[in-house]
């Protein structure tokens, strides 16, 4: 699905990580962790294409993105679920418009009312579908934001720090509506500071762990 | 087209209104459209009135015979003669002397003793529509009249068709600059707007919107302001032009601004061309933006 070979990042001059790889096969569940500013967000934005790779390839679903257009990327996008730490909602919109955005700017705007309704239920926001962002709380958000990522049914769901702002009980919520994804045979690559979440999807689901230091990735260990 | 009218609505709610650039596109919208008609309407105007004098002048002719008393009449049936046999004449009338007086009176007063003066004798030659041959006339009257003089108005008549065209050039001018002034305003607006919308336009990529989806919720938006301001400038205009003191059709420059016949369409036709305008403006911006937006 994504692919990342011998890839450099850095800001100014400095490298972030260098000669980095990392393959999301399909149907995969993998969790990012590492230190502050150690680039993970870095890591997730090259597989979605926000930023291009310095140094090596980048292949999303099989495209080296490199080489992808404005319009091209817009298309990859529309197969990445993405759910940012801050969420980034239109706060002009209601809830429900903004989980249908992506079936909105993909012209499948009649597709938004059977979907919405069940996918709101799905997330337990029901009954905030008219509220604006600004009126929800912080774990009701992550869960609107994940709503938004997965209506267009993506293949590839990317999350970054989906529990930051919950408290356990909600990141409970949450991870289970992201295992749901992954065993209806979604990509989940998840990167999250949360090792108590970690350990509990290992519980449900065969999840790789992935830690981000000193520029190196490397398979977490056994403490996980 | 249609598109761009009736839109998508759910697409148009991806951008918030932006208060004040909107309301600062439709009023300079209104404004350029308001400038635009009262241009074209002097223009139009000017470019009528000359051409009404300018046909006037060009069929009208002054012969002039030499102050002569002792040959002054046989001058006369030779000029008249000479005239009356032209081929594209149609009238030919020679002036009386209370009319040479009433042309001398401006300068020289009511008290001229006009028949104690050698006072050449004026012809006014009316042409017919297609005209008389000019040199040919004045060959002949050289040889048959000596000493007669014609003045076929062309140097009263060529400066005016000058002004006129001087002043047709300035009005376009002033159009086309309202024009620019439109597209120069509408881009900055739409730039503003769009700087305004750098957090929308990211979670709009973010969700898998192409460009055109983007740029077109904008260059709607921009279109339909600056045709409903221009609709707006350009209805005050006619309006305002329609209470211009009216006089005879044809005379006078200041009592004729307006449109006339066909020369409506030039005003209907300034809030399309103004929506064109911001089209364009808009979608140029907001691609550029979204190119430098990466």
């Amino acid at each position: 699905m994504i692919e990342l070979e011998n890839v450099s990042y850095g800001y100014r001059g400095n490298a972030l990580f260098s000669q980095l790889s990392l393959t999301l096969a399909p149907g995969s569940f993998h969790f990012l962790t590492g230190p502050s500013g150690a680039g993970k967000t870095t890591l997730l934005r090259l597989c979605y294409a926000d930023l291009l790779a310095i140094k090596g390839k980048v292949r999303i679903f099989g495209q080296d993105a490199g080489a992808l257009d404005r319009d091209e990327v817009a298309m990859s996008r529309r197969r990445i679920g993405v759910v940012h730490q801050d969420c980034q909602f239109l706060d002009h919109l209601s809830i429900a418009e903004n989980i249908a955005l992506p079936l909105t700017v993909s012209g499948r705007a009649n597709e938004v009312g059977g979907n919405l309704e069940e996918l709101l239920n799905w997330v337990g926001l029901g009954a905030q579908a008219n509220q604006m962002p600004a009126e929800l709380s912080g774990g009701e958000r992550q869960r609107a934001a994940l709503a938004r990522a997965v209506i267009i049914s993506p293949d590839v769901i990317i999350a970054d720090e989906p529990t930051g702002n919950v408290d356990w009980e909600m990141s409970q919520r949450l991870l289970s509506l992201l295992i749901e994804l992954n065993k209806m045979g979604k990509t989940i690559l998840i990167a999250t500071h949360d090792l108590a979440m970690i350990r509990a999807a290992k519980s449900d689901v065969s999840a790789r762990v992935l830690r981000l230091k000193d520029g190196q990735l490397q398979q977490a260990g056994a403490e996980l | 087209m249609l598109d761009l009218i009736f839109g998508d609505p759910q697409a148009d709610r991806t951008v918030p209104h932006t208060g004040m650039t909107a309301r600062l596109t439709v009023f300079v919208a209104a404004v350029m459209a308001f400038l635009a008609v009262i241009a074209l309407a002097v223009s139009l105007t000017t470019n009528r009135v000359a051409g009404v004098w300018a046909q006037e002048l060009a069929q009208s002719a002054t012969l002039r015979l030499p102050a002569d008393p002792v040959s002054a009449d046989a001058l006369l049936l030779s000029a008249l003669d000479v005239l009356e046999t032209t081929p594209g004449i149609r009238n030919v009338r020679a002036l009386s002397q209370d009319e040479q007086q009433a042309l001398l009176e401006p300068w020289f007063g009511p008290d001229l003793p006009l028949d104690a003066l050698p006072m050449p004798q004026l012809i006014e030659i009316v042409a017919d529509g297609d005209g008389y041959d000019v040199d040919g006339l004045r060959a002949r009257l050289t040889a048959q009249v000596p000493g007669a003089i014609l003045d076929d108005h062309t140097a009263w008549r060529q400066p005016l068709l000058d002004a006129a065209a001087r002043v047709r050039l300035i009005g376009w001018t002033v159009i086309i600059l309202i024009g620019a002034t439109v597209g120069a305003m509408i881009t900055l607006a739409a730039q503003a707007a769009l700087a305004a919308n750098v957090q929308v336009i990211s979670v709009l990529r973010l969700v898998g919107a192409k460009d055109a989806y983007i740029a077109r919720a904008f260059v709607r938006r921009f279109t339909l302001r600056a045709g409903a301001g221009a609709i707006a400038g350009m209805v005050i205009g006619v309006v305002v032009v329609l209470l211009m003191p009216q006089g005879s059709a044809s005379g006078s420059l200041l009592t004729s601004v307006g449109f006339e016949g066909a020369e409506w369409i030039w005003p209907l036709l300034i809030p399309a061309l103004a929506a064109i305008v911001a089209f364009f403006a808009t979608r140029a911006a907001a691609f550029r933006r979204l190119k430098e937006q990466t």
